[in-house]
């Protein structure tokens, strides 16, 4: 059992997206991570999904995707050379003083932007695979953090190579 | 200019339709108004699960695409176990429902219900029209994505204003349905057909498995002439029942749960099994790790995600049944005596045949039998669940494709007398039996006004027992005959019948079974024969559950 990251090219229409989940959750999986946007093709998306399982349930619940009408493509690129990207928004309490110069200097070291200055809070933007976003989020931990989202994994192959429709 | 019902009207007919179930409703109004004038014919049934069977009834005995029509909410609603019951043995129906106006959409109106969201884990596919324009495409597409590659149920969901709104409208002639997300593979991957083959000649002991995929292909006389050319044997599922004539020698019955005894023995000591259009049921399989454990598997079929889903495979062919094994007959070159494995079978056949006591005492195996004498195993025989649809799986004789019509993935109580009403009008030429439970009958009894209504000529069987038999059987077996509410009170089904206006007849004694099936034969319209069984007759062979399917009980001493 080890976390899949699965990339849907689907129709871009109504309904699509339930009819993916409702799926996953109906053969009994846990989605990790889930991000949807429209794609380099007009009329589709693109759905990253993160899930566990064994490979022959991966095996199964992509098979079972895949007959969705609406879903033109499902492969599985855990395997696969790849990128990956996850954008979190933190908001995190910040009195002025040292805690403040604290998490600025935690947040240059990730690469992280602090996009919002409160009068006790600043919001930092942080993009990164998800062990990067994890353990941001754990440094950030000791000074409060107030609220946090993030925008589950999105990947793509490395190179020329591509996940597309075949037809 | 044309409405959005009458470019619906319009579709259908252009697909080929000439009877629907249907019940109506407020948001349909402006369908039925339509239909009003139309050729196309409307069944009015009593209940809209009755519209769904029956569509479903209509779709199995034919091959063709059955249709139903409901209201909005509670209409669309009542369609469900129908469409769930198609959704189980793939059976191609188009479910038709009323939707409040789209400007009323997702406010909780009057008779709303979110039936695209309800019925999304049991279609195939459904689709909310929002727009008239969109319509007739999305008819055509129903239909198609209905009726090719894994057959199954779509609904349509129709908002009021999309009927009622007026629009510029030609059917267009020349369009093919193309859906870059749904490409059905069809031929077998050749090098795959190659393998099966050689094995197939390797085997000692190789054994068919088959079951409603090849009934829904079409493929039962391919099968046959396969079987009859190699001289390997054939065991079928409760669905694949008709594929293989009942008396054919090299037919095994059925396998699984209450199959033959040879045909689960057979299984056990097969060293090749080539499955066709089968999905390795839990009641076909029982104990999964010892289900045909010394042998190698060829799995064929349509859909991708069935092969390898509970069992792993040897050889996986994605491809449409009757094709794939057509190409495996066009292969094989010589034909291998498999002398020593068939008379073994042969052995077990005369060994543990199956039986039922013969004793003079009215059973209900004893009215199948009986039934399938005076038919000749001809006629369509619908069946409701339970110990009914087993012992009717176990004692017709069943000789084609598409005459066994049985609700099994889903064991749909009620579904078998409406199901029946639609297999009437898929083949008219055609005696249909419904054999009953005196407890499933009563699930759609409300039918006997659509048959009446109709003059429809169903003939129902009721082997009347009395209890929720199966349920009662479990419970003698497994729960210490502690019949918690499984004993039904007696009813005087003659009677309802007559209420309805239709004949019927209580049968009590085994002479006078062969006389009641006789006079429903000859009656030109419905009829209802109440067989008062024995009572607690139980269905043998028995694999209890989770056991291993050689492992039954049962069925040897009687
Ligand atoms: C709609 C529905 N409810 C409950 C069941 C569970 N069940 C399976 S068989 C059975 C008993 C059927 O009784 P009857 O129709 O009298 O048939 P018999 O077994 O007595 O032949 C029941 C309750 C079911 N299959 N379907
Ligand atoms: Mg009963």
């Amino acid at each position: 059992m080890k976390p899949h990251t699965l990339t849907v090219l689907v129709e871009n229409k109504p309904g699509v997206l339930s009819r993916v989940t409702g799926l996953f959750s109906r053969r009994g999986f846990n989605i990790e991570s889930l991000a949807v946007g429209t794609c380099e093709e007009t009329g589709m998306s693109r759905i990253t999904i993160v899930c566990i399982g064994d490979d022959a349930q991966i095996e199964q619940v992509m098979k079972q995707t895949h007959k969705l009408i609406d879903v033109i493509k499902v492969s599985d690129i855990t395997e696969n050379d790849r990128v990956e990207r996850e954008l979190a928004l933190i908001k995190v309490t910040a009195e002025p003083g040292s805690s403040r110069a604290e998490i600025m200097q935690i947040a240059s070291i990730f690469r992280a932007q602090i996009i919002d200055v409160g009068s006790r809070t600043v919001v930092l933007s942080v993009a990164g695979d998800t062990e990067k976003i994890d353990a941001l989020e754990k440094l950030l931990r000791q000074y409060g953090v107030k609220e946090l989202v993030r925008t589950g994994k999105i990947a793509l192959l490395r190179g020329a190579k591509t996940v597309k429709s075949a037809k | 200019m044309k409405t959005g019902a009458k470019i619906l009207i319009e579709g259908l007919q252009r697909e080929g339709v000439e009877t629907i179930f249907g019940y109506p409703g407020g948001v349909v109004l402006p369908i039925y108004d339509e239909l009003y004038n139309s050729s196309l014919r409307h069944i009015l049934v009593r209940h809209e699960q009755a519209a769904a069977h029956a569509a479903d009834g209509f779709a199995r005995a034919s091959g063709r695409v059955g249709v139903c029509l409901a209201t909005s909410g509670p209409g669309a609603c009542n369609l469900v176990t129908g469409i769930a019951t198609a959704y189980m043995d793939s059976v191609p129906i188009v479910a038709l429902t009323g939707q409040v106006p789209t400007s009323l959409l997702g406010n909780d109106a009057f008779q709303e219900s979110d039936i695209t969201g309800i019925t999304l884990p049991i279609t195939k596919h459904n689709y909310l029209v929002k727009r008239t324009e969109d319509l007739g495409h999305i008819v055509r597409e129903a239909f198609y994505i209905s009726r090719t590659g894994r057959p199954g149920p779509v609904l349509i969901d129709l908002p009021k204003d999309v009927s009622t709104k007026e629009i510029e409208y030609e059917y267009p002639e020349n369009e093919q349905v193309n859906l870059r997300g749904y490409q059905p593979t069809y031929r077998g991957h050749s090098r795959q057909i190659d393998k099966a083959v050689e094995m197939m000649m390797e085997a000692e002991r190789p054994l068919f498995y088959v079951g409603g995929g090849v009934i829904a292909s079409n493929a039962s006389a391919e099968l046959l002439r396969l079987a009859e050319m190699t001289g390997i044997p054939v065991t079928t599922t409760l669905m694949g029942i008709g594929a293989i004539p009942c008396d054919h020698p090299l037919n095994l019955g059925m396998l699984g749960m209450h199959g033959t005894r040879y045909a689960n023995y057979a299984v056990t000591e097969s060293d090749l099994l080539i499955s066709v259009g089968v999905r390795f049921d839990d009641r076909v399989t029982g104990k999964l790790d010892t289900f045909a454990a010394q042998a190698r598997i060829i799995h064929i079929d349509i859909d991708p995600a069935e092969i390898g889903k509970n069992k792993r495979v040897d050889v996986p062919i994605v491809g449409d049944s009757k094709t794939v094994l057509q190409e495996m007959r066009e292969r094989i070159q010589k034909r291998k005596e498999y002398d020593r494995w068939l008379s073994l079978i042969r052995t077990w056949k005369e060994k543990y045949p199956m039986k039922y006591p013969r004793d003079g005492v009215l059973r209900p195996q004893f009215v199948i039998e009986q039934l399938s004498e005076l038919l000749g195993g001809e006629g369509i025989i619908v069946s409701e669940v339970g110990q009914n649809q087993m012992w009717t799986a176990q004692y017709y004789c069943f000789r084609h494709p598409r005459t066994w019509i049985t609700s099994g993935g889903l064991g749909t109580m009620g579904y078998g007398f409406p199901a029946a009403m639609g297999a009437h009008f898929a083949r008219p030429d055609q005696v249909v039996f419904d054999i009953a439970g005196d407890g499933s009958f009563q699930m759609n009894i409300q039918e006997l006004g659509t048959v009446s209504h109709y003059r429809i000529p169903v003939k129902v069987a009721i082997l009347n027992n009395r209890f929720l038999g199966m349920v009662r059987q479990w419970q003698e077996l497994f729960y210490d005959r502690r019949y918690s509410y499984t004993e039904l009170p007696p009813v005087d089904f003659v009677k309802i019948a007559n209420a309805y206006g239709i004949d019927g007849m209580r049968v009590e004694d085994c002479n006078d079974v062969r006389p009641a099936l006789q006079a429903a034969i000859e009656t030109d319209g419905p009829f209802i024969m109440d067989f008062r069984v024995e009572r607690e007759e139980n269905v043998f062979p028995m694999v209890p559950a989770g056991a291993a399917i050689n492992e039954m009980i049962g069925g040897h001493t009687g």
